[in-house]
C-alpha cells in the first residue's frame, strides 16, 4: 500500500485543525446553537441570519469553551448573513475568494465545519455546482415562513415578493455541494483542502443541495453591515409581473418577456419619474430585464441615488424613462 | 495527478480487501444478519448487543463460508457491545489502531452487510469524537465516534478502520441523528477488560 490514503487523511484532518481556531458556537435561538466564523481578530463574527432569532442576549462559544456575550451589528436576510461583535480576542482564519488563482472548481473536495457544541465537527463532500447570478434567478427558492404565501406559479409568487418589499432569491452567486449539513452547521464555513474558508453555509435558502454563500459576497455584505448596519438596496417602487411581448417587439428587442407594472407606490422613484400602470419594463441601462429577480439584482447597493434609464414599452412604443434609484427601507 | 488519485483508489481498495478478512456475518437463527469483527485469532468476535439480543441461537459465518455456533461471553446493551466466542483458531485479526487520538476530518472506512449486501465498504471522515455531539448526549459518559457515513442495520458490529486499515471502532446504529456512530476501540478494550479480564487471566 502506498501512503496516498494516509496523506489524504492527514491533509483533511490538518485542514480542519487549521481552520478550527476561527470557528465559534453561536447561541442566538431557542433550539440547537449554530456556528459562526471569525471575520477579524477584533471580535467580528459572521454567521447565518436565520439562526439569530433574537436581537439581544446572543452569546458566542469561543475555542476552549470560553463563552462571551455578543452584540448584533446587523443582518442581511437577503443573503442570510448576520454580523456580530464579541468583546474578546479572536483568531481569524484564512478567507479565500479564488482571486489568487486557486478558484474553487466543480469536483473539488471540500469540508463543512460546525461548532454546535464544544468541539469542531467536520463533514466532507465535493463541489457539485457553482452558480452565477444569471443561473440563480431560475432556481426555485424556499424560505421558511415566506415560501408558501402569495399566488400560485412564478408570476404571482414573484409579484408578492416585490410588492412586499422582500427580495429573497437575489443572493448572487452560490456554491452548491453534496456535503451533508448536520444540525448546528448553519453559519459555519465551507473550507477547501488547505483549510481556507471559501464561504458560509446556510440551510435556509435552498432545499435539496447544500448552499454556501461565497467569500466575495460575504465580504461585501460584512463591509456594508459594519459601515451602515444594513445592506443598502436600490428601490423603484413598483409591483410587476412577467408578460410575453408582442412578436414584433420581441424580435426587435431579441427578448420574449418583460415586466408589466401592476402597481406604483405613491411617492416612490417610479411615480416621481412618471412610470405608469401598464408600462412594460424591458431593460435597465445596458441590461435586459425579463424577471423580477434580474431587476432586483440590478438594483444593487451602488445604484442607490444614481440615475438609470428604464426601458419600457408604452402604447406599443419603446421609450426610456430616467429614474433616480431610491433606497429600500 | 492522475497517478496520485489512482494510487489513492488502490489504497482504498487495499484497505477494504485487507479489512474484509476480519469481517464476519452474525446470524441469529432466524435469518436476520448483522456484522461482526474478529478481535482475537482464537475465536473472539465483537458485535453489537442489539444484533444478538433475544436470540438463543447465534452463529458466526467467516469469509470462507464456514459457519460456527457462537457462545455469548459478555454483552452490554448500553454500550451496544457483545463479545462472542467461536471454536476456531488462526483467524485473521484486524489490528487495533489508536482511537484516543482521532481527529475530526480524518478518513475512515466502515465494512458490513447493509440490507444484506455482503462485505460492502463505505468511506468518509470523522465528524467528531466525544461524550456528546452538539445537543446529542451519548449514553454511559464514554466516548463515541461520529462519522459522516450512512450506517445501516447490516453494518452493526462491523469494523470501522482508519487509512492504514487499523481498527478504530465498531459500527453501531443510533436512533435519531443522521450520523454514523461507532464505539471507539479504547472503549471496546475497557469493555473487554471489565467483562473478560486481562489476557493472562483468560488463559488460566
Amino acid at each position: 500500500m502506498s501512503d496516498a490514503l494516509q496523506n489524504l487523511s492527514d491533509a483533511l484532518a490538518n485542514a480542519v485543525e487549521s481552520a478550527s481556531a476561527g470557528i465559534v458556537r453561536v447561541d442566538g435561538r431557542r433550539r440547537l446553537p449554530g456556528t459562526g466564523i471569525v471575520w477579524s481578530s477584533d471580535g467580528v463574527i459572521v454567521t447565518a441570519h436565520h439562526i439569530i432569532e433574537r436581537n439581544e442576549n446572543i452569546s458566542i462559544g469561543l475555542p476552549g469553551d470560553v463563552i462571551a456575550p455578543a452584540q448584533l451589528i446587523g443582518r442581511d436576510p437577503n443573503t442570510d448573513v448576520a454580523v456580530l461583535k464579541v468583546e474578546a480576542d479572536t483568531t481569524a482564519p484564512v478567507w479565500a475568494d479564488g482571486a489568487d488563482g486557486n478558484e474553487l472548481k466543480v469536483g473539488h473536495l471540500v469540508l463543512a465545519l460546525g461548532r454546535p457544541g464544544e468541539q469542531v465537527q467536520a463533514t466532507l463532500g465535493v463541489v457539485s455546482k457553482l452558480s452565477d447570478a444569471d443561473e440563480r434567478k431560475r432556481k426555485r427558492i424556499h424560505v421558511e415562513g415566506h415560501g408558501r404565501r402569495g399566488g400560485r406559479g412564478r408570476g404571482g409568487r414573484h409579484m408578492w415578493y416585490a410588492m412586499e418589499g422582500e427580495m429573497f432569491g437575489n443572493v448572487g452567486p452560490i456554491i452548491q455541494t453534496d456535503v451533508v449539513m448536520y444540525p448546528g452547521f448553519s453559519g459555519g464555513p465551507l473550507i477547501d483542502a488547505t483549510g481556507a474558508i471559501r464561504g458560509l453555509n446556510t440551510s435556509a435558502l435552498s432545499r435539496g443541495s447544500s448552499v454556501t454563500i461565497p467569500t466575495t459576497t460575504i465580504r461585501s455584505v460584512v463591509e456594508a453591515l459594519l459601515s451602515h448596519g444594513k445592506v443598502r438596496r436600490g428601490y423603484l417602487g413598483i409591483g410587476a409581473q412577467p408578460v410575453r411581448l408582442p412578436t414584433a417587439l420581441a424580435e426587435e428587442l431579441d427578448q420574449e418577456i418583460g415586466l408589466m407594472i401592476v402597481s406604483v407606490e405613491s411617492g416612490s422613484p417610479a411615480e416621481t419619474s412618471g412610470l405608469l400602470l401598464g408600462d412594460i419594463v424591458v431593460g435597465l441601462d445596458d441590461d435586459p430585464v425579463q424577471t423580477i429577480d434580474t431587476l432586483l439584482m440590478l438594483l444593487s447597493t451602488d445604484r442607490v441615488g444614481q440615475e438609470a434609464a428604464v426601458h419600457i414599452i408604452r402604447g406599443g412604443q419603446l421609450i426610456d424613462v430616467t429614474v433616480t434609484i431610491g433606497e429600500r427601507e | 495527478m492522475s497517478a496520485w488519485i489512482q494510487q489513492l483508489n488502490d489504497d482504498m481498495a487495499d484497505v477494504a480487501a485487507h479489512v474484509r478478512q476480519g469481517l464476519v456475518q452474525i446470524t441469529n437463527g432466524r435469518g436476520g444478519a448483522g456484522a461482526g469483527t474478529i478481535w482475537h485469532s482464537d475465536g473472539l468476535i465483537l458485535t453489537n448487543a442489539h444484533v444478538i439480543a433475544g436470540h438463543s441461537t447465534v452463529n458466526v459465518i467467516l469469509q470462507n463460508g464456514d459457519m460456527y455456533p457462537a457462545q455469548v461471553l459478555a454483552q452490554d446493551p448500553s454500550l451496544d457491545l457483545a463479545a462472542l466466542s467461536i471454536n476456531a483458531t488462526d483467524l485473521p485479526v484486524i489490528e487495533p489502531g489508536d482511537s484516543q487520538n482521532i481527529k475530526a476530518g480524518q478518513w475512515v472506512m466502515a465494512l458490513g452487510h447493509p440490507f444484506g449486501v455482503l462485505n460492502a465498504a463505505t468511506g468518509g471522515i470523522v465528524i467528531a469524537m466525544g461524550k456528546r455531539l452538539g445537543d446529542i448526549e451519548f449514553r454511559n459518559g464514554v466516548d463515541w465516534l461520529a462519522v459522516n457515513l450512512r450506517l445501516r442495520p447490516g453494518h452493526s458490529g462491523g469494523p470501522l478502520v482508519d487509512a492504514q486499515g487499523k481498527l478504530i471502532g465498531v459500527n453501531t446504529i443510533m436512533n435519531g441523528p443522521e450520523v454514523g456512530v461507532a464505539i471507539p476501540v479504547h472503549v471496546v478494550k475497557a469493555f473487554l477488560k471489565e467483562h473478560l479480564g486481562t489476557p493472562q487471566q483468560q488463559a488460566v
